[in-house]
């Protein structure tokens, strides 16, 4: 079922891409290895054959503990359910997730259970995140209720003044429903819900992708101010470069499941290696009339392909303004071009 | 409309009794009705000077009947196919028994078929549905088959065959219609989980360490119910329908126990008498649309969003 290129260089050194900050004493957090999600899916036709998706196709990276790890690339390359696998909310096909030195992959329901107070998630759409027939109060105190963190309903409804607070709204918020806040409203109590459990971890699936650009900044100043005060980590997902930028210690770009290049955001920015990288910045604008003007700007040609059918060798060698016929036959291995520096590139 | 269709059928001995509310006679005060109740649970007993008398005729002083004066089992020998006219409001049947006070009696008959029935078909409906629809996979599959296997079983003739071989009675005419009419109601369900529980709260739910139970009846169940609800009170009107029909063929319910049904069988063999047929079957068609109007206001009141824009 999982015929595909492993990458034994992964495999073969733990030392995987990894800021070079923290010592080799404390682990990273959270250490993905080789994380693969194929989907069996039927071909449109009558007795159609079995398909592969191959939304996730052998990820690594770790995360250490304070970092943000920003995971972009297109709509459909895998980078939610490389978030959801971690969650074990999708079980993954192969691949390991360990948190805090616990393998997530291989764990008992209740274990699980318990370890997912100190990991969660925040979605991109405010609307359909939220139960609308619970209160913004019960959606909040519920995860404290089921893990008897806070019995008592009065302690309860303290706690949930008390992330209200922390997420810039107020006590009275606790008793209205979902569809009476504003999109931002909601995307703050999905936060406050994040926090109920006081998480570690939190993994941000688009977050600010559903709201105006007014209301992105605050939530991600929001989420700034929380992830210093409270120390979380957080694997940020988006498409959006800029956004990304603004908010990551390093960066992951994804494509078609595998990810192309990572680096310190610094680094990726300045010195992108990959060129998927420098495309997808290039599209970024800059807000400078004259720089904008003088700068090369590289369009793709065609679509992205499918994940039901990637092209042989390197999956971008069809877009790629710099492939030549090698390209087809090898998959690239994700290298250490620099220190803290990867890039799965041949022509690199 | 539905409320007024409940009292008329917990009142039904009220409306329309054969003894009246009080009466004075031979200088003693009576309530009859009253005392009917008390006779029946044992506490009370029957003066002797009033058992088994016919109080219309007893020439009481003074008398308070209920405004149809009538027992739907009332048999009046000497008044078969009365026209509708004071007397008998809606007329009288081959036996002289009071259509008013069949239809007001037979309401209770049509209303608990269609509750009691309806309930036995939501509990199965509900809990297969949302099985179905929550683990997805193998489940789902069993339980997809089991409700093509179970639309495959005419209702009706099962109803008729198990009526032909065991006594009629209303109770197992109820516990049939509900073991057979699930399915609609899985269905819905099932649908609905599969929908709601793609949807973010809930992931944010499974993320949060909730159980499964949970999951399904505090974050699915409250959002699945509305389109449910609706599938409900069409399965209260479908499963009067049925009753109405098994009376109208004579089987299903005991042959004394008038129902709307019953009446309408009577029109059939006696087609001079018009109103045997119209107003049984307006009283079916009325309770019918009732269920329907409140399958719509119970969507809209179930919904909160709707009910903050009302606000």
């Amino acid at each position: 079922m999982t015929e595909f290129p492993t990458q034994p260089s992964l495999q073969a050194e733990p030392p995987a891409p990894h800021a070079g900050q923290a010592g080799e004493a404390d682990r990273p957090l959270l250490e993905v290895r080789d994380l693969v999600k194929h989907y069996p899916v039927r071909t449109a036709t009558l007795f159609g054959a079995w398909g592969l998706i191959r939304a996730v196709d052998g990820v690594s990276f770790d995360i250490a503990r304070g970092e943000t790890l920003g995971l972009v690339g297109e709509s459909g390359c895998g980078k939610t359910t490389t978030g959801r696998c971690i969650l074990q909310l999708e079980q993954p096909t192969s691949g390991q997730v360990h948190y805090d030195g616990q393998s997530l992959t291989q764990i008992e329901e209740m274990a699980l259970r318990k370890i997912r107070r100190r990991m969660q998630v925040i979605f991109q759409d405010p609307y359909s995140s939220l139960n609308p027939r619970m209160t913004i109060g019960q959606i909040i105190g519920e995860p404290l209720k089921v893990h008897r963190i806070l019995p008592s309903q009065g302690a309860r409804a303290q706690r949930v003044a008390e992330l209200l607070n922390f997420v810039g709204l107020l006590p009275v918020h606790g008793n209205r429903y979902p569809h009476e806040l504003s999109g931002g409203q909601r995307q703050r109590v999905g936060i406050a819900r994040a926090l109920a459990l006081e998480p570690n971890f939190i993994v941000c699936d688009e977050p600010v992708s559903a709201l105006d650009v007014s209301i992105q900044a605050q939530i991600i100043n929001l989420l700034e101010e929380l992830q210093e005060s409270f120390g979380l980590t957080y694997l940020f997902i988006a498409h959006d470069l800029s956004v990304v930028r603004h908010i990551s210690d390093r960066i992951a770009v994804m494509y078609l499941g595998k990810v192309v290049e990572l680096a310190d955001r610094q680094e990726l920015y300045e010195n992108p290696l990959h060129p998927y990288t420098k495309a997808l910045l290039s599209a970024v604008p800059i807000p400078d009339p004259l720089v904008e003007a003088k700068r090369e700007s590289i369009v793709l040609k065609g679509e992205v392909p499918s994940p039901l059918n990637p092209p042989s060798g390197c999956a971008f060698h069809p877009r790629c303004p710099i492939a030549i016929s090698e390209c087809q036959g090898v998959v690239p291995d994700l290298r250490e071009i620099r220190p803290g520096h990867w890039v799965a590139c041949i022509r690199v | 409309m539905v409320l007024g269709l409940l009292t008329v059928a917990v009142l039904a001995d009220v409306l329309a009794n054969d003894k009246p509310y009080y009466m004075r006679y031979r200088g003693k005060d009576y309530f009859p009705i009253f005392r009917g109740y008390l006779v029946k649970l044992g506490v009370g007993k029957w003066p002797p000077e009033i058992l088994n008398v016919d109080y219309r005729d007893l020439g009481a002083e003074r008398a308070l009947f209920p405004p149809v004066p009538y027992r739907s089992d009332g048999v009046d020998l000497a008044a078969p196919f009365a026209d509708p006219s004071l007397d008998h409001w809606l007329g009288t049947d081959k036996l002289g028994r009071d259509v008013m006070a069949g239809i007001i009696h037979g309401s209770r008959v049509s209303l608990s078929i269609g509750f009691v029935s309806v309930g036995i078909s939501l509990v199965i409906g509900i809990v297969l549905g949302a099985l179905a629809g929550f683990f997805g996979s193998w489940v789902d599959l069993v339980i997809s088959r089991l409700f093509e296997l179970m639309l495959a079983i005419p209702t009706f003739f099962l109803l008729i065959t198990i009526a032909a071989v065991l006594p009629p009675s209303i109770f197992l005419t109820m516990t049939i219609i509900g073991l057979t009419s699930w399915v609609g109601i899985a269905r819905f369900t099932r649908n609905e989980f599969l929908m709601i529980r793609n949807l973010d709260y809930v992931t944010a739910a499974i993320a949060l360490g909730v159980s499964n139970r949970k999951i399904m009846f505090r974050h699915i169940l409250p959002n699945a119910l509305a389109p449910v609800m609706v599938s409900v009170v069409l399965g209260i009107a479908a499963a009067i329908l049925v009753e109405s029909s098994l009376s109208f063929l004579g089987i299903g319910v005991p042959a004394d126990l008038v129902t709307w049904g019953s009446i309408l069988n009577e029109a059939r063999s006696n087609t001079f008498a018009w109103w045997l047929a119209v107003f049984p079957g307006v009283a079916i068609f009325v309770t019918v649309l009732a269920y329907y109007l409140v399958g719509e206001g119970l969507r809209d009141a179930l919904d909160p969003r709707l009910r903050g824009s009302q606000g």
